[in-house]
């Protein structure tokens, strides 16, 4: 019961902070510097985006529900069940973030879906 | 040829956030097993084992690298194509971990390659340059 507790817990703080993190880095603009300089540029600009703070809130949150999990049970069973968050990102990302997902990219998270519950079994 | 570049700049931080997912989870399990951790204190002693640093260390190396793929590709490209980590977290806690993978994990395994495949042979952008 406790694993099912901390899977849950940790597979809606992923979906919140990846849909916060998208947003954000939207906004952001394509990344295109990739020396030192850069880069400290870019993580002081993004340190200062109270949204995503809020997004490597609730990751932190997800890690250390899955820390928790990895003391108790295999990491082939919660690595592939923390993919649950994958089918109601797909989602969300076509409803919240209007996303075009076409036929193709459907089929293929149902696929990995499919997958990923055999995985946990 | 700028969609050419941004093609190949996806491809590598796609393979970047997936093995630094892997390793980094296996490094944390290795480093969890057979704890427990109920207190905060309890979690502050194990983030500064060695297991569990190089873990933390590569997931933080995982985040930054899967934000900066975000910031020009879309939500529902990176996250069907870097669930090959799920895969390559199975091989490993198979190989390195003693873990028993049944035959319905493997068949989950392949389902999961197939479904990366499709979404991967796609365009990384739904609206835009690409």
């Amino acid at each position: 019961m406790k694993s099912w507790i901390l899977l849950g817990a940790m597979v809606a703080s992923t979906v919140l902070g990846d849909l916060l993190q998208s947003v954000e880095m939207k906004r952001h603009g394509e990344i295109k510097e990739f020396h030192p300089h850069g880069i400290a540029r870019v993580l002081g600009v993004l340190a200062r985006n109270k949204f995503l703070i809020l997004a490597i809130f609730f990751m932190a949150i997800s890690f250390f529900a899955f820390m928790t999990l990895l003391e108790s049970t295999d990491l082939s069973f919660a690595v592939p069940a923390s993919a649950a968050t994958l089918v109601f990102e797909t989602i969300l990302a076509k409803v919240l973030l209007k996303e075009q997902v076409d036929f193709r990219r459907w089929v293929g998270a149902c696929l990995v879906a499919f997958g990923v519950v055999l995985l946990a079994k | 040829m700028h969609s050419e570049r941004l093609r190949w700049k996806t491809r590598v931080f796609a393979i970047i956030v997936i093995l630094s997912n892997a390793l980094g989870n296996f490094a944390l399990a290795y480093g969890m097993r057979g704890r427990t951790t109920s207190t905060v204190f309890d979690y502050l002693r194990v983030i500064f084992t060695p297991w569990v640093a190089i873990g933390i260390t590569l997931l933080i190396l995982w985040l930054l690298s899967r934000m900066a793929l975000m910031s020009w590709a879309d939500l529902s490209y990176v996250l069907p194509v870097t669930s090959l980590g799920y895969v390559a977290n199975a091989v490993m806690g198979r190989l390195f971990l003693n873990e028993v993978i049944t035959p319905a994990r493997w068949a989950g395994t392949l389902l999961i390659v197939a479904g990366t495949m499709m979404v991967g042979i796609g365009s990384p952008h739904s609206k835009g340059d690409a």
